[in-house]
């Protein structure tokens, strides 16, 4: 019993974790690339034409999955910064700030592939519309957390201040997520949803689920790296990061 | 086959430029985005290493 939480708090200290990431890193590139490359497969190979759509529907295989990672990175980010709020913990925070810019990407990524699906299907690159909105805010949330942190030079100060931003935020994540239910709104319904069956051909869905796959495993290797870049950045006074071996004089 | 031939599939039946202007944006961050943090990684431990020399030469020095 005691033997498993040391080892639990072990990693929870910069100077454990900062080895380990750089392990892991390329496992999760490698699932990244194989998720990836039978996704893209799917996509553009397996899945048939879609009956109202044509070939315009095939921007789903980015849109859902950047829109789901937006939403999803936040909220881990927010749990991150939970965590190191109350725990005070520095590498939850410096978790925190390295999810921030992988999921503020993703946002636009989604606002972007939505954009472009919705200027040959509405007409229109954009509509005020809520679900367009609120992913619109969310994009804001990321910059805002982003930005106040970069802000407040002393980064303990900054994680707090910074998970304040970011905890008051997470109220819009399920705003987005129901927002097509809440409001009449322009954009459609949910394409996956647990209480019925999904309103697609099953290899429209798995192409969805390997490039969402793809997205969370790249998401994972790219915060890993940003984190150890933090690691360095704000433990440089440490003894432990001067006798690394790739630092060591 | 879905595609009767390369340019078919490039053509992405008249939405083209809507189907890969949204995969190029994706795949261009997706490029961009790791080659911009290992910059950042290398940039720090130049950083550090540099200093540490600097040390090093200051104590040789003494």
């Amino acid at each position: 019993m005691s033997n498993r939480l040391i080892n639990w708090f072990k990693f929870a200290s910069p100077h454990a974790f900062y080895p380990l990431a750089g392990k892991m890193i390329p496992i999760f590139w490698t699932l990244a690339a194989l998720f990836g490359a039978a996704g893209l497969w799917l996509s553009f190979f397996v899945a048939p034409t879609d009956a109202t759509q044509g070939e315009g529907y095939r921007i789903i295989f980015v849109h859902v999955p950047t829109s789901w990672m937006s939403m999803f990175i936040y909220l881990v980010m927010a749990g991150w910064a939970a965590m190191g709020l109350s725990l005070n913990a520095r590498l939850s925070s410096m978790m925190a700030q390295a999810l921030a810019p992988t999921g503020a990407l993703m946002a636009f990524l989604s606002l972007w592939t939505g954009a472009f699906w919705g200027k040959p299907m509405w007409g229109t690159w954009w509509v005020w519309d809520a679900r367009l909105t609120s992913e619109l805010i969310l994009f804001f949330l990321y910059l805002g957390f982003m930005s106040l942190q970069a802000s407040i030079d002393d980064p303990r100060r900054a994680d707090k201040a910074g998970a304040i931003v970011a905890l008051v935020g997470v109220v819009n994540v399920p705003i987005i997520y129901f927002s097509v239910k809440w409001w009449n709104t322009l954009h459609q319904g949910a394409s996956v949803s647990i209480n019925k069956s999904p309103s697609m051909a099953m290899t429209m869905l798995w192409g969805m689920l390997l490039m969402a796959l793809c997205l969370w495993m790249y998401s994972i290797a790219v915060a890993l790296t940003r984190v150890r870049a933090i690691i360095l950045e704000r433990e440089a006074h440490t003894d432990w990061v001067k006798q690394l071996k790739e630092i060591k004089a | 086959m879905i595609w009767n031939s390369v340019g078919d599939f490039f053509a992405m039946g008249g939405y083209a430029l809507y189907v890969w202007g949204s995969f190029g944006i994706c795949a261009f961050a997706f490029l961009a985005e790791p080659l911009l943090i290992k910059k950042r990684h290398s940039e720090i431990v130049q950083t550090l290493r540099r200093q540490a020399l600097a040390e090093k030469l200051e104590m040789d020095n003494k």
